[in-house]
């Protein structure tokens, strides 16, 4: 356990929990301005959360405790994933767990512990959003697993550090067809993952759409501030991903306050940038039907499956 | 007499003390249950010693005739006798208070379970082929008792017993077939004389004793296309009996193919292990597929076992395919990864078979559709059954993660290693693994979430009642082993390491090849993701104002509390993915609306009724057996009950042989 891992432990949770509803506030205004909104601010939900955890807590009649504790798990999932992912600096503080892997299977948890919840209530709703949730999951976690593969096969090793550094040592491999095809399928995944347009839909309640807010519609209060954070913190958590393992330029390889500097604030625009033109080009597309989504999660899928064959045969 | 030799002794002579226990005097059924566990803690203690270097070797001419039993226990061997000892200690205490019924009282079925238990401890410490067959018969004979014990319940046990007893056989027949033809080219039958000749035998016999006896050992671990009596006959057996087949019996399918293919004819030909991992993918992929589809409690987790028996053939073929290009440590690495999956798999599925059984000593039912609400009358069963749901999923902290990360890692490294059939093989490989764990997933969510959790779904369910102690117990015991290998998989590596042949697979799942070091710790990501609840909690106690939870009403859109029916039940959570898979699957749909006299516009009632048959069991068995009736109702003709015409079939047929003797001699 290096400083510059242990360093990069405590600064890339801080920057996650504290940027991620930033994020989301961005990416809201973005999409309000082109849609000729004025928008309600970058730090709206911010505001929203604050709200939400001054409200009373409640259980609803006849859930156990899986739906109690389905939140926690949630946010700490995608906790431990923003202390052990290279986002600020190379180094990671538990190298054991930073494994694309584990990652992944982290990520899922978070995922199967609301969609347990869901079940939970017995309401039509929570096992409607549960089960579309986890059939988008089992398609999302094969490309995710086989895009990760592609990328690590070169390197000999799904230790993300070691990705990231071998991507830093050899600039020329991010224009590869390999990464290229690899980075198309994440993307999809990603958006299919975060539950945005085309997807599934955050801003909307209506029965016929919903994936994961169905899931979460008994949440009330401080259980969905903390659903709320969670998702804002996965939605940064996967693009922040994405930067670093296409474009890793910028993130800190010393442990110098400069160079920390210049990890954090490549962090924050990469993200921004990403998240920025992802809700610009939500504003151009329309949902898709839900059974039209298996097909472009199988495309993903193919990209993935192909970007393995081509890290083969032009190694 | 070393520790090993004086545990399989003693396993030996307590199975079948138990055995004439049961036969002679009228004992309970707790003698049978402690008898097998005791088997099974011998078998462990055997095991264990053979897997720390204490291997034995003994032969005994006189007990069987023409070959006579030999047995040698080497650390191969030893982890399957160790594993298959577990899973007995498990099922045996179970069994007490389980097996109370007047079904599996019967003197036949408490003399079948320890017997069945010792077969399948002797079949890996079979030395000579003879031993190998025999013991594998009494194991496929005691099973099938033990399957049909509860052939009062309904005909579809009968049914699952004939298609257990006709595959089962058919797979003996194949292994017999290999063995034979092996045994015919070295001309001794004990396994170190064919390990020798094995290596000198010409390309072309190599290949057919192997796809013989991979077609047995296939059939035997449930592999697709041989999967059809699996579904059939782990749900209809008692609870612990499906335990044992589930956790124990199928392993032995994995253990003959390593034993023959890689340990006596000594890897072979790369495409034996190309038809190996083929097999194994379309398994993991087909057997999840089917299991996210059912909605049959047992019959799910029964096609999980073939899932995951997929997965091992995937980690054994990537090692005989990583042998036969010569790169000796990553075989031994996919090989580990396989073998700690037997292990693993073995530990979840003993606890998710014993809960399921637990559910279905309750409430009698085994129907998802109409479980549910289960976690407030039996919270031990609830828990077990998640434990093992988690670990059979791949997800933190389980131990279906761990195996598949090794087994990932092999795969990774086999890329750049092994020319071009791994170049199209491993792609593929990785992507039914990943797919795998993805629907494994949603299986286990849908299993564990609509099983257990939310409101019950029929009246039976809501008097439901926890199970007897010694129930909890064994699932208890089989949970805490499924934690500890999640957490510690570091305390197994050595030992299975030992049966693979070595690889430099160390500390906390820390695995060393030539030029990567990958490194993953369970327990860190365990304890981080510990840590990470109590800080949030921690941060929502204090900045949360109001603290007390009120109870409130479920959101109901207004209209009314809302009665069970309106719950989500399995079949319509499988239902998105069912859609998805439409091609594969191929399920019936048959919907009936009938509409009112008065007008067609009016809809009276509609019927709607959905099945997923198994098609490739359609495709493939079908034909067959309606050739086999057809070409019994030809026969039928000639045997129509007259005496007289039988008389005549004797007399005719003697007359022919006369003169067929006449004419030739």
């Amino acid at each position: 356990m290096s400083a510059l891992g242990v360093i990069g432990g405590v600064v890339q949770p801080v920057l996650i929990v504290a940027g991620s509803p930033l994020l989301v506030g961005l990416m809201r205004q973005v999409r309000a301005r082109l849609e000729g909104r004025a928008g309600a601010g970058v730090g709206q939900p911010w505001r929203d959360l604050r709200k939400l955890l001054r409200k009373e807590r409640i259980a609803p009649r006849g859930t156990s405790e899986v739906f109690r504790f389905a939140p926690l798990v949630l946010v700490a999932t995608t906790l431990v994933v923003a202390v052990v992912v290279p986002f600020v600096a190379t180094e990671s503080a538990l190298d054991p767990v930073a494994d694309l892997f584990a990652v992944v299977a982290l990520l899922a948890l978070g995922a199967v512990a609301l969609a347990l919840a869901g079940l939970d209530t017995g309401t039509a709703f929570g096992g409607m959003g549960a089960s579309r949730e986890m059939t988008i999951l089992a398609l999302v976690e094969p490309t995710l697993l086989v895009a990760i593969f592609a990328l690590s096969v070169r390197v000999g090793s799904t230790n993300l550090g070691a990705i990231v550094s071998s991507t830093l040592h050899d600039p020329a491999r991010v224009i590869s067809p390999v990464s290229l095809l690899a980075a198309v399928a994440l993307i999809v995944v990603i958006v299919a993952e975060t539950g945005r347009i085309p997807v599934d839909n955050p801003s909307t309640h209506l029965e016929l759409t919903m994936v994961h807010e169905a899931m979460v519609l008994e949440h009330a209060g401080p259980d969905l501030a903390l659903v709320e954070l969670a998702s804002a913190m996965r939605l940064s958590v996967f693009l922040g991903l994405l930067a670093n393992l296409f474009v890793p330029w910028g993130i800190a390889t010393e442990a110098t306050p400069l160079a920390l500097l210049i990890g954090v604030l490549a962090l924050v625009v990469k993200v921004g940038v990403l998240g920025g033109l992802l809700a610009a080009g939500e504003v151009f597309v329309a949902k898709l039907r839900l059974f039209r989504v298996p097909e472009l999660l199988a495309g993903s899928f193919l990209l993935a499956l192909l970007a393995v064959a081509a890290s083969f045969f032009l190694a | 007499m070393n520790l090993a030799a004086t545990g399989m002794a003693a396993a030996v002579a307590i199975a079948v003390l138990t055995a004439l226990l049961a036969v002679v005097v009228r004992t309970r059924t707790s003698v049978v249950g402690v008898g097998t566990a005791l088997t099974g803690v011998a078998a462990v203690v055997a095991g264990a010693a053979a897997l720390a270097g204490g291997s034995f070797s003994v032969v005994l001419p006189g007990v069987l005739p023409l070959s006579g039993v030999s047995l040698t226990l080497d650390p191969l061997g030893g982890l399957f006798v160790a594993v298959t000892g577990g899973v007995a200690v498990a099922a045996g205490i179970y069994s007490m208070s389980y097996a109370d019924t007047p079904d599996l009282r019967a003197r036949g079925v408490r003399v079948a379970l320890p017997l069945f238990v010792v077969a399948m401890v002797l079949v890996p410490a079979a030395a000579n082929v003879g031993t190998l067959l025999v013991c594998w018969e009494l194991m496929a004979l005691t099973s099938l008792v033990l399957v049909v014990a509860e052939h009062r319940r309904g005909p579809q046990v009968a049914s699952a017993g004939r298609w257990y007893a006709v595959m089962t056989h058919l797979g003996f027949v194949s292994v017999l077939i290999g063995l034979m033809l092996f045994v015919a080219h070295t001309g001794d039958d004990s396994f170190a004389a064919m390990r020798e000749a094995g290596r000198h035998l010409s390309p072309a016999v190599a290949g057919v004793v192997f796809v013989a006896t991979l077609v047995g050992f296939a059939s035997k671990a449930g592999i697709v296309p041989l999967h059809a009596w699996l579904p059939r006959a782990h749900p209809e057996a008692p609870s612990h009996v499906s335990a044992l087949m589930s956790a124990a019996m199928v392993n032995l399918g994995v253990y003959g193919l390593v034993r023959v293919g890689v340990d006596l004819l000594g890897g072979g030909a790369a495409w034996w292990w190309l038809l190996v991992l083929a097999l194994g993918a379309v398994s993991a992929v087909y057997g999840i597929l089917q299991a996210a589809m059912s909605s049959d409690l047992k019959r799910l987790l029964g096609q999980s076992t073939t899932e995951n028996m997929g997965l091992v053939l995937i980690g054994v073929g990537a090692a005989g395919l990583f042998a036969s290009s010569g790169d000796r440590a990553l075989a031994a690495l996919a090989l580990t990864a396989a073998l700690v999956h037997v292990v693993g798999h073995a530990a979840f599925k003993t606890v998710l078979f014993l809960a399921a059984g637990s559910v279905l000593h309750a409430t009698g039912s085994r129907d998802l559709d109409a479980l549910g609400g289960l976690r407030p009358v039996m919270p031990v069963t609830t828990a077990a059954f998640g434990v093992g749901a988690l670990a059979a999923s791949a997800l933190p902290p389980g131990t279906a993660f761990v195996s598949e990360w090794l087994l990932l890692q092999a795969l990774i490294h086999g890329l750049p290693a092994g020319g071009v059939a791994a170049a199209i093989a491993m792609p593929v490989a990785v992507a039914a693994v990943a797919l795998t764990a993805g629907l494994a997933v949603a299986t286990f969510v849908k299993a564990f979430g609509v099983g257990f959790l939310a409101k019950p779904r029929s009246e039976a369910v809501a008097g439901a009642h926890e199970s007897p102690f010694t129930m909890l117990a064994a699932m208890g015991i089989a949970a805490v082993v499924c934690v500890v290998l999640a957490l510690w998989p570091a305390g197994i590596l050595p030992a299975v390491q030992a049966a693979a042949g070595g690889v430099a697979v160390s500390g906390d799942v820390t695995l060393r090849l030539n030029q990567a070091t990958g490194a993953l710790s369970p327990l860190l990501l365990t304890l981080g993701l510990v840590a990470a609840v109590a800080v949030v909690a921690a941060v929502m106690r204090a900045a949360v104002a109001r603290r007390v939870r009120r109870e409130a009403r479920l959101w109901d859109c207004g209209g009314g509390p809302m009665s069970a029916r309106m719950e989500y039940t399995a079949t319509s959570f499988a239902e998105p993915l069912q859609r998805v898979f439409d091609d594969v699957v191929q399920p019936e749909l048959d919907v009936d609306v009938s509409h009112h006299e008065e007008s067609r516009y009016l809809v009276q009632a509609v019927e709607y009724r959905r099945k997923v048959p198994d098609r490739i069991e359609r495709r493939l068995y079908q034909p067959v057996l309606s050739v086999i009736t057809a070409w019994g109702r030809a026969g039928r003709g000639l045997a129509p009950g007259s005496v007289h015409r039988y008389l005549g079939y004797g007399f005719y047929a003697v007359c022919g042989v006369l003169l067929l003797l006449a004419v030739t001699r």
